[in-house]
């Protein structure tokens, strides 16, 4: 009875500062709709616009015809005409553009001869996105072609479900959900603890009856109630303005979230007990951020990652939670479908926080 | 088993790597006095307040407190001991009024008793004004005040202070230890370190402790009447010509300025010392009063802590 009022009593006060910390306070807020509008809108794998330079040295009708279609799929911005490749590649080397076409003076007789290509695409490929892109241009009709080639039919037909329109926020912000929480959720956590160390405030409360169970959890208990506000935050504004789906159970996602939030904390705990100043533990939170923003699936597919990364990946809370959120969101699947999901962010939680409570003692030696 | 002793120590040593920061430290506390701890800083001060509330785990000895073991036991102990660390470490973004409360729910201070002991603190404790003022803002004597009433709030029967005072005006300090006997009467033992001579005097009871040794303890009048030497007291018309003729003299331990006077320390084995300090000014051609006098704690402090005639290694 005793340990509860002590513990309510360090929550209590946590709430109070919390409450005077504007800054934070703020941070609770701004960083997830922020971020989440920024990124919503900003991070977009259905690539449009590429910086375009044409050499068109046919000029006839049909490569006026070829370059107007060209324009129409609106994969590329046709920014600048020149009149010889090597000005093409010029323009690629100096940044300029992404994709250089060149129109070769007898496109016409190549159009009908199936042995050579009638127009050269050069791309900047240190951005394999843009290649990749690029290449859906090979699949591109030329205008009288299609009377001379039997018309091409699709061997595979490929049905998209869960988001037929392929819009890029629907995979991203149940993610983001993922990545926004780890940041605030860790950091906040970490900074805490060792802002009352760098204070002198721990030596203080070391000295009192209080144990050091009672200091982590009476300490951490705002930051879940905060993480819940903040996922409701995300829920909101990605409802409204992305339109991302929420297809399984409210209540499962909340539970899902409750177990990262637990996974988070203890690591910001262990962190604690790891830093001697707040940029330390800054420093900290940041080496586990960006692995579990570029190896948890949030950017690159996890399927695609060569084997090394994706047992990395495996242990970073981000990674299951986010498979929770997609799971739960998009494809209306429950929590016991996703259960291994749940325990690997109940072991890990275990491994953390047993961890931060054997290196918080009592003492300052 | 509590027994006379609030605390006992035997060897206690505290190394930090190659850093001896407390060696073989004895010491005994006895209950409701005010025992200071003096030496300048880096003398193992607060090392050794904190190995006896178990902060710190010495790399040798025991020690007993309040007969508890410790660092052992040091659970046992928090409830029954008071610490005010030498840094003020409430919290500043907390009121006045928010701290005592927290500390009161921390302490499991009877609830129905809670109101009235924290109105009590801040009465005794001029706090009234500021109970609504959040700590941070607050003056240094007001904080240490603060600090004080959160100490004390619990009724602790042994108050750890490290160094308390060294970061108030001498007003607040002569209040501060007004308060220290009132609360010394009614039977809490109370161990302070200090680097002020005047502090140390107030104390029943002193440890001298220099580079993590205890070099001296008693009560002030014990160790005043044991350094181990005469004092002279030189009244120069040029202190400095008069320290510079006496540094170099032979048998003469140690000289101090203080303002126009100079206070000679002569080893108590030799005869007529006063005699001896003005043969010495007179060959100097330096004129000055002299006279024997009693010794200041001062005195003491330089005699304790004086590089001892050290053996050629």
């Amino acid at each position: 009875m005793k340990s509860l009022h002590r513990l309510l009593a360090i929550t209590k006060k946590e709430v109070r500062q919390l409450r005077r910390d504007r800054l934070t306070f703020g941070m609770i807020v701004g960083i997830p709709v922020i971020q989440l509008l920024l990124f919503g809108y900003a991070i977009n794998t259905d690539v449009r616009n590429l910086s375009t330079a044409i050499a068109d040295q046919a000029d006839t009708h049909l490569s006026r015809q070829f370059v107007s279609e060209l324009r129409e799929t609106q994969v590329v911005n046709i920014i600048r005409r020149v009149d010889t490749p090597d000005a093409l590649v010029e323009l690629l080397r100096r940044g300029e553009i992404s994709v250089a076409v060149v129109i070769p003076p007898d496109f016409e007789r190549r159009v009908i001869d199936p042995d050579r290509a009638a127009v050269h695409l050069l791309v900047d490929g240190s951005d394999p996105t843009i290649s990749g892109v690029a290449r859906q241009l090979q699949a591109m009709p030329i205008a009288f072609d299609t009377s001379v080639r039997p018309g091409r039919r699709d061997n595979i037909e490929v049905r998209a479900y869960y988001n037929p329109e392929r819009r890029t926020p629907v995979n991203v912000i149940p993610g983001l959900m993922g990545i926004i929480l780890t940041l605030t959720m860790m950091l906040f956590t970490a900074v805490a603890i060792v802002r009352e160390r760098e204070r002198g405030n721990l030596e203080l409360l070391i000295n009192t009856p209080v144990s050091p169970a009672e200091l982590m959890v009476g300490k951490v208990i705002p930051y879940i109630v905060i993480g819940m506000i903040q996922l409701a935050l995300i829920l909101l504004v990605g409802d409204l303005l992305f339109d991302v789906p929420m297809r399984g159970s409210l209540a499962d996602l909340y539970l899902a979230a409750a177990a990262f939030i637990a996974a988070n904390l203890s690591l910001g705990l262990f962190i604690s007990t790891a830093a001697r100043t707040q940029f330390q533990a800054m420093q900290m939170t940041f080496f586990v951020l960006l692995p579990s923003i570029l190896l948890s699936g949030f950017v690159f597919p996890f399927d695609g990652m060569p084997p090394f990364a994706r047992y990395l990946g495996e242990i970073l809370p981000t990674t299951h939670f986010i498979r929770l959120t997609r799971g739960i969101m998009l494809r209306d699947a429950t929590l016991l479908e996703l259960y291994p999901e749940l325990i690997a962010l109940g072991a890990f939680t275990a491994v953390a926080l047993t961890a931060a409570a054997l290196r918080f003692t009592k003492r300052l030696d | 088993m509590s027994g006379e002793f609030a605390i006992e120590a035997h060897g206690l040593s505290k190394h930090f790597g190659d850093l001896k920061a407390v060696s073989h430290l004895d010491l005994k506390v006895p209950r409701g006095q005010i025992y200071g701890f003096l030496g300048p800083n880096g003398s193992g001060k607060s090392t050794t307040i904190r190995m006896l509330c178990g902060l710190l785990t010495p790399t040798e000895g025991s020690a007993t407190v309040l007969g508890t073991e410790v660092p052992g036991k040091a659970h046992d102990l928090k409830p029954k001991i008071g610490y005010m660390t030498q840094k003020f470490s409430l919290f500043g973004d907390m009121t006045v009024l928010e701290n005592l409360q927290f500390i009161a729910e921390i302490y499991s201070f009877p609830t129905a008793d809670r109101a009235a002991r924290i109105d009590e603190l801040l009465e005794k404790y001029d706090l009234v004004g500021q109970r609504r003022q959040l700590a941070g803002t607050m003056s240094g004597g007001q904080k240490q005040r603060l600090a004080l009433a959160c100490a004390v709030l619990h009724r602790p029967e042994l108050l750890l202070l490290d160094e308390p005072t060294s970061a108030v005006d001498p007003q607040s300090r002569r209040d501060f230890w007004a308060n220290l006997f009132r609360l010394a009467e009614s039977g809490t033992t109370i161990m302070v370190s200090t680097h002020y001579m005047d502090e140390a005097e107030r104390c029943h009871r002193l440890a001298i402790l220099d580079r993590g040794v205890k070099v001296a303890d008693g009560t002030p009048q014990q160790l005043q009447a044991t350094t181990g030497m005469h004092i002279v007291e030189v009244l120069a018309e040029d202190p400095y010509r008069a320290q510079e003729a006496l540094d170099r003299a032979e048998h003469v331990a140690s000289v101090t300025q203080l303002g126009i006077r100079l206070r000679v320390l002569i080893p108590e084995q030799l005869q007529d010392p006063a005699a001896l300090v003005r043969d010495h000014l007179e060959s100097s051609g330096v004129v000055a009063e002299v006279r024997l006098t009693t010794a200041s704690l001062e005195d003491v402090f330089v005699a304790v802590t004086m590089p001892a005639t050290e053996e050629a290694p």
